[in-house]
This record gives C-alpha cells, structure tokens and sequence, in this order.
C-alpha cells in the first residue's frame, strides 16, 4: 500500500533490514522489474498487554504497522478483541537487543545450582502481598 | 415509507430496520473482504468492524420485529425480506471497490452513524436509548480508525491520494440521503427519539471537513445527489446481488438452523 513514491531517503528502512528482504518468490523478475522486486514491508512491532487482573504486561505477540500510532490501533484489533487487556504497549522489534542463543550457557547455567538465592527459604509476611 | 403504507402506521418499526439494515449491510459489505484485506492487521480489523455491526443490526432488527408484533425475529427480518423491503442507505451497499473505496465508505458512514448514536442514547425510547449506548462504543472506535486511515492514505502517496480521492468523488453522492429528512425522520423527531437532520449534519461536516483536509482530499461539486435507500423504493443493483449472497442458505433451506 505504502511501496510507491516514497520521498528519497526513506525508500530503505535504517536498520533491520535483515527482516525485510522480500522472500525468494518475489525477487525471481529480475532487476528490472523495479519497485515490486524491493517491496517495503511494514516495520515489525512487538506486542505487550496488561490483562484485567494482571500486575504486568505480557508479550503476545507482534504485528507490522506503518508507525506507532498504528501498531497501538492494530494490536487493539488483533490482540485484544476477546477482551483480553486494559493496557497496550508497542516497541518496535528492532528497538529490543535480545541475548543470543550461543550465550546461553555463560549467561544462564552458572545460576542453576544456586537454589538459595529463591525466596523459598522465607516466610512471606502477608502484609507484603503479592510478589 | 412502505408501499403497503406501513411508514404511516408504525414510523418506529421502518425506523428500526433503517438503523439495523444500514449496520446489517454494511457488516456483511467489510465480511466480503474477509481473508484478501491487503495486510493481516486490516484483515482483521475490517472483520471485527464486521461483527460489531453485525451484532448492532441483530439488536436494532431485533427490536423492530416486537415493535411490529407480528412474531418476526431478527434474523427473519434479515434473511427473508427482499430489496425494496431493505431501508439501509444507498451508501453502504455499495461495492467494495478497491481498499480505498472501502475505507472512504466506512469513514463517511461512520461520521454520520456516530452522531446518529449519540443523539439516540437520549432517546425517549429507552430500548432505543440503550442499544445506541451499547454501540457509540464501538462506533466511536470505527470512526477514530477510518479517520485516522483516510488522512495517512489521502495525505500518502501519489497513488493512495489518487485513489482516496477518486472514491470520494464516487461515494460523496450518496451521503446525501443521509441528511434528508424524510417522513419516518419527521415522526421520530415529534417522538422524541430521532435526530434533527440539520443539526446532525452541521456536526457531521465539523469532524468530515477537518479529516478531508488533513488528507488534503477535495469534496467534490454534486450535480444530483442519489437517494431511495433508506426509503426503500429505489436501492442500486448492487443490493440485489448482495442479498442473493447473504440470503440464499435460507431461501435454499428454509428454517435451516444450525
């Protein structure tokens, strides 16, 4: 909807281009084709929603949408038509630097045989409340 | 007005359906693009504006059958009535068009159907009253998301604002009707329930014209303006085939249900 006349300069997305490459099927008509060989996918969005009783918001999932305005409107129509949430936020998926699988070990193992550090020793006072 | 004269017994009864059809066939019009909407997002979105219509025809429709007392339910009113028994507007029974034409339809309905409900939640009817309560909600929300995709595709690209303009050129006719008060609007005004089409209208265009020139579309000049949707006696062809469509299971089966 948006792939024609775009103003010079914004005709390629800044980053996250790995993301956008249009699939093999669609880049099979050669260079010349033009326009349609690099068609601009919608930047991705991630999802989160704060249910009724939730205390947090939760990823669900994530969606294409031109700017944030629009990916707040669309995961209202996508995510949340069963009633689902009271509160959304939306953050571009490139925004978010994730751990990387390779890491996982140095990352995460080196806590597994240290069961003391959860608070299961304790007694909760119920004054605290939910935690 | 009816040809049987009904308008002039019951304007409440031919009121309701107005209400009910223009939500019915403008739901089943968005369902039509169910599964090819140019993006997942609008897929979705265009289907849950579907259901939400949907769901306000069953509750208007639902009403007008005990008004007339005569033992028909809604979905006898909407299944087995025939086009010129039909009240919605000309406008949404439109074709689809392209995305453009689509969405240009669903912004100008949606100006007017919010108004429109936020007069009749004060309606002397309370059942009027609280049917119009329960869907402004949603309406509100229509309105907000077709405004919002006007401006972005009217104040696009070349070719959006090309498109956006030309299904304004082809749709502005037919709203019209919309403010024309006819004599099922004069006895719900008297009744305390209906709208002064006037008025309604200075607040349509106050939000209408604001959008049209942020998309930096242009209305364009009416020699005629279409009209005999809502009175029934003269819908576009375009109805016909779209009740042949929603209608057949039940003209195939009658009584089916499942």
């Amino acid at each position: 909807m948006f792939d024609d006349d775009l103003p010079a300069g914004e005709s390629k997305s800044p980053a996250g281009d790995e993301v956008r490459e249009p699939p093999e099927s669609e880049s099979d008509t050669g260079a010349d084709a033009g326009r349609d060989t690099g068609r601009l996918e919608w930047p991705l969005w991630e999802v989160f929603v704060r249910g009724r009783h939730g205390m947090s918001h939760r990823h669900v999932g994530s969606l294409h949408a031109t700017d944030a305005q629009m990916a707040l409107k669309n995961a209202r129509d996508v995510y949340t038509r069963r009633r689902e949430g009271v509160s959304i936020w939306v953050v571009e998926s490139r925004a978010i630097t994730a751990s990387i699988p390779a890491d996982k070990e140095a990352f995460f193992d080196s806590s597994e045989t240290k069961i003391y550090r959860h608070p299961s020793f304790y007694d909760i006072p119920d004054e605290a409340g939910a935690m | 007005m009816t040809l049987d004269g009904r308008a002039a017994n019951d304007p409440l009864f031919d009121y309701l359906c107005r209400l009910g059809d223009g939500a019915l066939i403008l739901g089943h019009r968005l369902g039509e693009w169910c599964g090819h909407a140019p993006a997942l997002e609008e897929d979705i979105a265009l289907a849950n504006t579907a259901l939400d219509l949907i769901g306000q025809a069953q509750l208007w429709l639902d009403l007008a059958g005990r008004i007339e007392g005569e033992g028909r339910g809604a979905d006898d009113l909407a299944m087995l009535r025939d086009v010129d028994e039909f009240k919605n507007p000309l406008l949404v029974e439109q074709p689809n068009g392209d995305f453009g034409c689509t969405l240009m339809r669903q912004f100008l309905f949606d100006g007017f159907h919010f108004h429109l409900l936020d007069h009749l939640r004060g309606a002397s009817d309370r059942r009027v009253a609280d049917i119009a309560a329960k869907a402004i909600k949603e309406v509100e929300y229509h309105l907000a998301r077709s405004s919002d995709l006007v401006v972005r595709l009217g104040d696009g690209t070349k070719t959006s604002r090309a498109r956006m303009q030309g299904a304004l050129d082809i749709l502005w006719p037919f709203t019209g009707e919309l403010f024309e008060a006819d004599i099922v609007d004069e006895a719900m005004l008297r009744a305390g329930i209906g709208p002064d089409l006037r008025k309604l209208e200075v607040a349509y265009r106050l939000h209408l014209d604001r959008i049209v020139e942020a998309a930096t579309l242009t209305l364009p000049e009416v020699g005629s303006w279409q009209r005999g949707g809502k009175s029934g006696l003269r819908h576009s062809e375009a109805l016909g085939y779209l009740l042949a469509q929603m209608q057949w299971l039940q003209r195939a089966y009658p009584q089916a249900k499942w």
